[in-house]
């Protein structure tokens, strides 16, 4: 397809032209297509695609060195990224398998065969440990299947004829709740829709109860009514598909199996909004799903689900259409999503305003988690009462809950809000259970003195990630691992947070070797309290929620690694003389601190 | 021994230029030598600190291994230790070599450098090892004080020697504080 | 008692008109208090990255740079707990590039350093990042010195919004962030950048310099060896004396 663009690069600079088809021309896919083909994106590329797209060339350059998937300088033929997630990653794997193929994390090896990485959870925590190699996902490793791994790639064995089992995800459902176990016809929701009128449906969306299933909660019913409400030229309807809280995949299981529902969620927000057209934004680590979502749109545009007059309706037109991230974090907030959409760094907006009145492409905007949309279909389906009579007062429904970590059963699990601790840790299978991480790294740490706390907006609040830490669990690296998480996704707009998580994962790696004294723990905490106080975005505002629900309900944790003096160095003494050791070939007591 | 407050200096990978400018305190010092006594010092000559120094001043960073342990010298031995100058407070002119790696600094100076006779990196033991990088002081011991400034005003040693010899939390007012 | 001719804010119990479309920042401007900033200039969209004008707005935290103005706000500003997180933010500032005031071109003029004068800090606190970042020597008038960029998008900003250009934009992310130039080479001087324009002279630090003109004022008559950062209409002198004009 060719572009066809009519914008001078200065406008373009503001906001892309609203392209019919958007796929083949978005900036990142583009960028994707380019890193698959060469392996990294090359000064001329840049140059070329900056002329086509017409686009400024510093800010393809700015979203290449944004986006964790795109390289400047050459990856291997078989790129690999080893999860470094708790749940789903395994860093002594990825040693394994550089010391098999003689490469070092991080690098390309000398013949270009082959580059070792790691990446934030990608999403397996249920069927770990995984890794992605070129973008594809490879579940259940062990060290056998890496022996394997590594001789395909020393053959040079195309990725295409390596056993397909490899690369299967399994839905791992184990309990079926509300959503899950609701049959949905397509079409359903939206019939009921148009039967009802947009109004009345959309006082049914909100008398549900329902509210957003990112972990914010904001009243879905509230949302869509500020975005029908606001002028502009066109809405847009956008489902947050950018799972990336780690610990999180419950997203990945109503994309695989509940496609309809979700895309018709998209529909009917469509029909009481306004708009015309819709986006789902699918984080990269997912883009395995893609024939699967694209068959059931081309599906649902032949059954009259999507297109122009939709459901013989006059003036309902809509369609759906799919943007794949590129390995950012922050892009799971609304405004950096929009962001990413419009080709750029995912940089969180200032708010206000708010996407519903200035969203994508400066028009009103709803963003919505899938799981959101999901509901919202059903709700169409089978009324608001149906959906809160079950939950609890502020927390209407179900929530279907990603669990992961120490436990016999990992997988999805669907629970009416209300239900407690206990009985979720009960039932998949934990037993002498250390803490959990509710709601993942952004979310609350607690420990087993609070298993009887419920999950709900009104006491935990959770965007679906459960990870359980058993008693064995050395929980203080759970700490760092997550620090390094935000220090690496922290998109560097505002100086709390992009300095502060720095901070931060420094803070702990010091305390962590066993270096840090008091004083350390002492300044971690000051420095947490800004960050969370003070940054610009959720992301900051939660990255410091581990280590300070840490230093409040394991003290111990800490105390146990500090070194009983009023100060350490910041930097490893002895180890600052090396290069100077190697230089001067001298290894007297000297020449040691 | 008297009942004067100790004062130690020393000067790390700095100038002296800290230094010279507290003698710009001028005639002040025969008053302020009523009320201490130096220790080590550039000033004294005396090679060791006392283990009973009150004060002590500490101009320039860390940028190789004697400078570490005259530090942790000064820090057993001084119940107070200032930070005096940019280069003790953020490393300075000094670690505008960090910009490097110690290798290429050394390769330029002593194997590739132009007029760079006899190439070869010094390796006596006599001489410290550098440190791969230049670090300001406070990142290996705890500082009790800073006195910024390149050098700091010998108004400003005035003020922070005389707020603690009046037992006094030192403080700086803003026509003295400047960071060059 | 506020009218929509006659509505107000109170900033640290001071009672100040403010006019619609009007943020916190703008009005406290107006009404001659100063809230630290530092990637804001008036006349250029709002950033609200810096986080140095942060104020606590009827207990909440914002940017009074980015946050509009509306009537009956109770805004702490000048408060010991504030100036003790922007002092905090200063010195993240300082720690995470690398400022050596005594070697900078800028230094006396610049607005980093005349916001930590203003909070008194002494020191960088926190270990120092040093960080490498690259040089940009290449047009024949204008240096790029990224050590010291605290990623404020002045620039971006004065380029695209006063220059009716794009020279500038930030790349990258996190700790990694940098300051980059809108030309295939990645070079200053393949773009159209002009020694006037705006976003040449707009740095409030010495990341962007005007070639060949450092050191001019004596030490004692720089900007602010004469003026505190927290004057009122100390801004328009910062800019002039960038650009030399006022000597």
């Amino acid at each position: 397809m060719k572009p066809h663009h009519g914008l001078n690069t200065h406008t373009n600079l503001i906001s892309n032209e609203n392209s019919d088809h958007l796929y083949n021309n978005h900036l990142l896919h583009r960028l994707h297509d380019i890193q698959q083909q060469l392996h990294h994106i090359p000064k001329q590329s840049i140059t070329d695609l900056a002329e086509e797209l017409k686009l400024p060339v510093s800010q393809i350059e700015a979203a290449i060195d944004f986006y964790a998937f795109f390289h400047r300088s050459a990856r291997g033929r078989f790129d690999i990224m080893f999860s470094n997630c708790t749940s789903c990653g395994d860093m002594t794997m990825m040693q394994y398998l550089c010391d098999q193929l003689s490469v070092m994390p991080g690098e390309t090896r000398a013949d270009g065969a082959v580059s070792i990485s790691d990446a934030s959870c990608i999403g397996m925590c249920d069927q770990g440990p995984a890794l992605l190699i070129n973008g594809r996902t490879i579940t259940q490793l062990s060290n056998q299947r890496l022996d394997l791994i590594a001789e395909y790639i020393q053959d040079s064995t195309p990725l295409e004829q390596w056993p397909v089992e490899w690369f299967e995800v399994h839905d791992n459902v184990r309990k079926n709740g509300l959503l899950l176990s609701a049959p949905f016809e397509p079409g359903s929701g939206l019939l009921a829709a148009i039967k009802q009128g947009a109004e009345s449906m959309l006082a049914s969306i909100d008398d549900s109860g329902l509210r957003g299933r990112g972990g914010a909660g904001f009243s879905t019913g509230m949302k869509w009514k500020f975005c029908r409400e606001a002028v502009g030229d066109a809405h847009y309807v956008v489902c947050n598909a950018d799972e990336g809280e780690p610990g999180t995949f419950k997203d990945r299981i109503l994309l695989t199996s509940h496609a309809h529902s979700v895309f018709e969620g998209m529909t009917i927000c469509g029909y009481l909004i306004g708009a015309q057209k819709g986006y789902l934004y699918l984080r990269a680590e997912y883009r395995y799903m893609l024939p699967v979502l694209q068959a059931v749109l081309t599906n649902r545009q032949e059954s009259n689900l999507l297109g122009t007059k939709i459901l013989a309706q006059q003036d309902f037109n809509f369609d759906i259409e799919i943007i794949i991230g590129a390995g950012a974090y922050i892009c799971g907030e609304e405004s950096s999503l929009i962001e990413s959409m419009e080709q750029k760094r995912g940089v969180p907006r200032v708010r206000p305003p708010f996407p519903v009145t200035c969203g994508y492409l400066g028009q009103p905007t709803v963003v919505n988690n899938v799981e959101t949309l999901a509901a919202a279909a059903h709700i169409a389906v089978h009324g608001s009462d149906w959906f809160n009579a079950h939950g609890s007062d502020k927390s209407a429904g179900s929530k279907i809950l990603s669990i992961s970590g120490d436990c016999l059963n990992p997988g999805a699990y669907e629970y009416a809000f209300g239900v407690s601790i206990q009985q979720i840790l009960d039932d998949c299978g934990a037993e002498d259970v250390q803490a959990i991480q509710v709601s993942g790294p952004s979310g609350t740490l607690i420990g087993p003195d609070e298993f009887e706390r419920k999950l709900g907006f009104e006491d935990l609040a959770t965007g679906g990630s459960f990870m359980i830490f058993g008693k064995d669990c050395d929980l203080l690296k759970v700490i760092q691992n997550f620090a390094h998480f935000f220090a690496h996704e922290s998109c560097g707009f505002c100086t709390p947070c992009r300095v502060g998580t720095t901070l931060l994962r420094n803070g702990l790696d010091k305390i962590c070797k066993g270096c840090g004294t008091q004083y350390d723990v002492d300044e971690m905490r000051r420095m947490a309290a800004l960050v969370k106080r003070r940054s610009h975005c959720g992301l900051g505002q939660t990255a410091p929620n581990p280590i300070l629900d840490a230093l409040e309900r394991f003290p111990e944790l800490f105390n146990a690694k500090l070194v009983h003096s009023d100060y350490e160095p910041h930097f490893d003494l002895d180890a600052a003389l090396e290069e100077a050791r190697q230089l001067t070939k001298r290894d007297d007591a000297e020449a040691h601190l | 021994m008297s009942n004067k407050i100790r004062v130690a200096t020393t000067s790390l990978a700095g100038c002296f230029g800290c230094h010279m400018s507290f003698l710009d305190i001028d005639e002040r010092i025969v008053e302020l030598i009523e009320h201490i006594e130096f220790d080590r010092s550039p000033l004294t000559d005396i090679k060791h600190c006392s283990n009973t120094c009150d004060i002590g001043l500490i101009e320039g960073g860390l940028c190789n291994a004697e400078n570490v342990h005259v530090l942790k010298e000064f820090r057993e031995n001084c119940k107070i230790v200032i930070a005096v100058g940019a280069c003790a407070i953020n490393g300075g002119v000094p670690a505008m070599r960090n910009h490097f790696t110690l290798t290429e600094c050394l390769e330029e100076a002593y194997l590739n450098g132009v007029g760079v006779d006899n190439p070869m990196i010094p390796n006596d033991v006599e001489i410290p090892l550098l440190l791969n990088k230049v670090h300001p002081i406070h990142e290996v011991v705890h500082v009790d004080y800073y006195l910024p400034g390149c050098p700091p005003p010998a108004d400003a040693f005035m003020k922070v020697l005389t707020d603690l010899l009046e037992g006094k939390e030192p403080s700086l007012p803003k026509d003295i504080l400047h960071y060059d | 008692m506020s009218d929509s001719n006659n509505q107000t804010i109170t900033i640290d119990g001071r009672e100040i008109p403010f006019t619609a479309g009007q943020t916190i920042m703008d009005a406290a401007l107006e009404a001659d208090i100063y809230i630290p900033h530092l990637c804001h200039r008036p006349g250029l969209k709002p950033h609200g990255s810096c986080k140095l004008c942060t104020v606590d707005v009827d207990g909440r935290s914002a940017s009074s740079c980015t946050l509009p103005a509306t009537a009956g706000q109770q805004i702490s500003s000048n408060t010991t707990d504030l100036n003790e997180v922007r002092k905090t933010i200063t010195q993240m500032l300082f720690v995470e590039g690398n400022h050596f005031c005594p070697s900078c071109e800028k230094t006396g003029d610049c607005t980093l350093q005349a916001v930590a004068y203003h909070l008194d800090m002494l020191d960088g606190h926190f270990p120092q990042f040093y960080p490498r970042r690259e040089v940009d020597a290449s047009h024949a008038s204008i240096i790029i010195d990224r050590d010291r960029c605290i990623l404020c998008a002045l620039c971006v900003r004065a380029s695209r919004e006063v220059d009716g250009k794009n020279v500038f934009d930030i790349a990258g992310r996190g700790s990694a962030a940098k300051l980059i130039v809108n030309a295939p080479s990645g070079k200053l001087v393949d773009t159209d950048i002009d020694r006037d324009d705006l976003a040449a002279h707009i740095c409030p630090v010495g990341a962007i310099m005007i070639k060949e003109h450092g050191y001019e004022v004596p030490i004692g008559r720089r900007t602010f060896d004469l003026h505190s950062v927290a004057e009122p209409g100390v801004e328009p002198v910062i800019l002039r004396k960038g650009k030399h004009t006022d000597e």
